[in-house]
């Protein structure tokens, strides 16, 4: 009886990845628990066990393709003796996990999820700059942005849990310790408080620390010293000294990590004067706010996602091109209702945006980009223009950017509401794990929809 | 009883005359900042440093231009020892914008990167990390300064303290951690916090050296930062100092300091107090007369008198500080 060996998912959020070798060929006999090939993630290279006994009947997929989607058949397995033809081709219905990674590439489970997010990437950004550019990944815009700033200048250093020899937990640090070595790219113990301390001290002794957390679920053993210490020591000393540094990671719901690695921090951090706060959507997004948030001379949350890393866009290939904070971008005009969003929000809101186009109904969609400053100047005209707004977050409703804005709109903008703003969130609710559940938790381009029409009542 | 001049025969009447001077200025501004609390003009916490006056003496005399000192909330001490302005200390008591923080950080909150003082901090245990990082900057800056990080018994027993110790030694960071063990914490007595009573000790488990120092004696503590600060600038990473101490005060102006026996208290000023001691040795020595010293009593009285003159005449900030050094 043949076994089709599938594609796995070796994280959480992976949907494909590339075949990168086969350590087994035709003909030979695998036991379970061997190495049977080296798969390709966008975090990392990890080897694939075989959890079946057989014989290697046929290689489906050759090594070296690339975008193999996850529970794609990749081989068979047959019986002593059995021939590959003799086994008719399994249907690929609800397979059973035939492999587990051997080493986890994240500290968490991994899930056969795909991620929760369909939209086309690579939306055109109508800010950039003219001039050449070139696509790519949130990921390597970020990677960029920091070893280019770490080139110009020599105070700049990183410093978190597997930024170094691991190459970073998300790979967003690959190759920056091969390239400035481990004075710069520092791996620490798995000890937030302590080394989000120790980089604050390090930023008032004249260094530009950039603190990676593997999450920002974890930097709330360490958020007492990004707001008691980094964030309002400059008011405090009467402006003598200040915390030039970056406090940076992915943060917001992955897919299916359960509770307490699910959750959007954006509305916490962007009620903290003192603390800068950015919160990407695009690569373009994220290179240029990086590097801003690297060179302000102010503590800066930088609150990224991971499933947004292995998205592409096209970047401005200039190495002096910078997003400033408190500038949003009108990602796309429109005319009956604003939508404002930021972040992974900004794909639900575009998305939204492209249905709601179809039924007629122009949706001018602005990305905030940075969340101290609000680029409130942006919101309003637009709110004015269209006399509709809703908000898209993936963060709880209770006190979230959107009740900040509503309230913002309300007494700056009240005579130009044509109805009431809307705030779209994710569900008051601990992130549950259940995938249906969990999908039920987030916010969608069709409750995005929803809450449009609802304003523009249709 | 006060302790005997004769183990010390090298000490010159200059450097006790130094040492009772700077701790003198300590006890007699922190005796005023009473004072002003008590009329009204300072508010909030208020914590003084009257008794342990030896630790920060001691230490600064150890130290040199360049390294770096961090500390608690209870700092007024810190700051006088490393050279700050009592004026400008003072008029931050009060809230003034005559202040070091131009009155908005107050008693707990004070830095001046010119006298390299960092503060200031009111998160018990936060400077610990801090002070390590500002050692961080120093090693990775290739220069050799030193950075005092001072906090209490209490603060040895937060999480965060152990954290640091151990990226400490990991990287063997230029810090020396100063723990002024005044035996209470707020009003709980180190045995009732621990069973580890011997605080230093706890460095052991990371490899970081360290021991205990009558903290009452300032040329004890003088050469324990000798030893400490050698080790820190050989490159041999961080190095613990456990100073025995007291506050005779309460913790702060409000403590009624109901957890301890006035008998305590007194026996602890009459046998151990730092001030005594070196008035002692230099009396005792036949080094400086009642004349000399009480000249210098009298100068020290009209620092303070000034500095509270300061303190009281200094304008509060105008209201557009309040919008000012939220960002650089």
């Amino acid at each position: 009886m043949a076994t089709q060996v599938l594609m796995p998912a070796l994280s959480p959020t992976m949907e494909e990845g590339t075949l990168a070798k086969w350590l087994v060929k035709e003909g030979d006999t695998v036991k379970s628990g061997q190495i049977i090939a080296e798969i390709e993630t966008d975090k990392a290279t990890m080897e694939f066990e075989a959890v079946d006994e057989g014989v290697v009947g046929k290689i489906l997929v050759a090594e070296g393709t690339a975008g193999v989607k996850v529970n794609t058949p990749i081989a068979v397995l047959v019986e002593e003796g059995e021939s590959v033809s003799e086994a008719a081709p399994a249907p690929v219905a609800a397979p059973a996990p035939v492999a587990a990674p051997v080493a986890a590439a994240v500290p968490v489970a991994a899930a056969p999820a795909p991620a929760p997010v369909s939209v086309a990437s690579g939306w055109p950004h109508s800010d950039l700059p003219e001039g050449p550019t070139k696509t790519m990944t949130v990921r390597e815009a970020l990677r960029e942005a920091m070893a280019e700033e770490m080139r110009a200048d020599p105070t700049v250093f990183l410093m978190g849990e597997e930024v170094g020899e691991y190459q970073g937990a998300y790979k967003i640090s690959q190759g920056l310790l091969d390239e400035f070595g481990p004075k710069r790219v520092v791996d620490t113990p798995i000890t937030e408080m302590g080394f989000a301390g120790i980089a604050t001290g390090a930023s008032w002794g004249g260094l530009k620390p950039i603190v990676e957390f593997m999450t920002f679920n974890f930097a709330m053993q360490a958020i007492d010293h990004i707001l008691n210490s980094a964030a309002k020591t400059l008011y405090m000393s009467g402006g003598q000294m200040g915390s030039p540094m970056v406090f940076r990671g992915p943060n917001g719901a992955a897919a299916r990590v359960g509770a307490q690695h699910s959750q959007d921090y954006a509305a916490w951090y962007a009620a903290i004067p003192g603390l800068r706060v950015c919160m990407p959507y695009s690569a373009a997004d994220a290179k240029g706010l990086l590097k801003s948030a690297i060179r302000d001379p102010n503590p800066v949350v930088f609150l990224e996602n991971e499933i947004m890393y292995g998205r592409s866009f096209e970047v401005p290939t200039d190495p002096e091109f910078v997003v400033p904070f408190g500038k949003a971008s009108i990602m796309r005009s429109g005319s009956d209702v604003t939508i404002v969003s930021f972040g992974i929000g900004v794909a639900h809101a575009l998305a939204a945006a492209e249905t709601l186009a179809g039924e007629g109904i122009s949706a001018e969609v602005i990305n905030l980009r940075t969340l101290r400053p609000i680029d409130y100047d942006t919101v309003l005209a637009s709110v004015m223009k269209t006399n509709r707004c809703v908000t898209v977050e993936e963060g709880f409703p209770v006190g979230s950017i959107g009740d900040h804005l509503a309230s913002t709109i309300m007494q700056k903008a009240f005579d130009y509401l044509d109805a009431p703003v809307v705030t779209c969130t994710g569900k008051d609710v601990p992130m549950p794990y259940a995938a249906n559940l969990e999908k039920f938790a987030l916010i969608t381009p069709a409750e995005v929809v929803t809450a449009v029409k609802s304003v523009c009542y249709r | 009883m006060a302790k005997k001049p004769d183990a010390r025969p090298n000490v010159s009447k200059e450097e006790l005359l130094k040492y009772y001077r700077e701790m003198l200025l300590i006890r007699r501004f922190e005796e005023k900042a009473g004072q002003l609390y008590g009329m009204g003009l300072i508010g909030g916490f208020c914590h003084l440093y009257i008794g342990q006056e030896a630790v920060v003496v001691g230490l600064e005399a150890a130290s040199k231009p360049g390294d770096k000192r961090i500390t608690s909330y209870r700092d007024h001490g810190h700051m006088l020892a490393c050279g700050m302005d009592a004026k400008g200390v003072m008029a931050e008591l009060t809230g003034r914008i005559g202040g070091y923080s131009k009155g908005k950080g107050g008693s707990m909150h004070m830095f001046s990167k010119e006298k390299h003082f960092y503060g200031g901090h009111g998160i018990v245990g936060a400077q610990v990390p801090l002070g390590a990082g500002l050692a961080f900057a120093d090693k990775y800056l290739g220069n050799d300064n030193v950075t005092f990080t001072y906090f209490g018994d209490g603060a040895a027993n937060q999480g965060q303290v152990y954290e640091t110790y151990n990226m400490a030694e990991l990287w063997d960071l230029p810090v020396i951690f100063v723990i002024e063990n005044n035996q209470y914490a707020m009003g709980t007595s180190v045995k009732r916090s621990t069973k580890s009573t011997t605080l230093f000790g706890r460095g052991l488990a990371y490899g970081i050296p360290g021991e205990q120092v009558d903290g009452m004696d300032v040329l004890a503590v003088k050469a324990a930062g000798e030893k400490a600060v050698a080790h820190c600038r050989a490159g041999k990473g961080p190095y613990i100092l456990e100073m025995m101490t007291y506050r005779y005060r309460g913790h702060s102006m409000s403590d009624p300091a109901k957890y301890r026996t006035r008998e305590e208290v007194e026996k602890i000023k009459t046998e151990k107090d730092c001030i005594e001691h070196v008035r002692d040795l230099l009396t005792q020595g036949g080094l400086a007369s009642d004349e000399e010293l009480k000249a210098i009593d009298k100068e020290i009285k009209a620092v303070v008198n000034e500095s509270a003159e300061f303190a009281k005449e200094s304008p509060e900030p105008p209201l557009g500080e309040l919008w000012t050094d939220i960002y650089a």
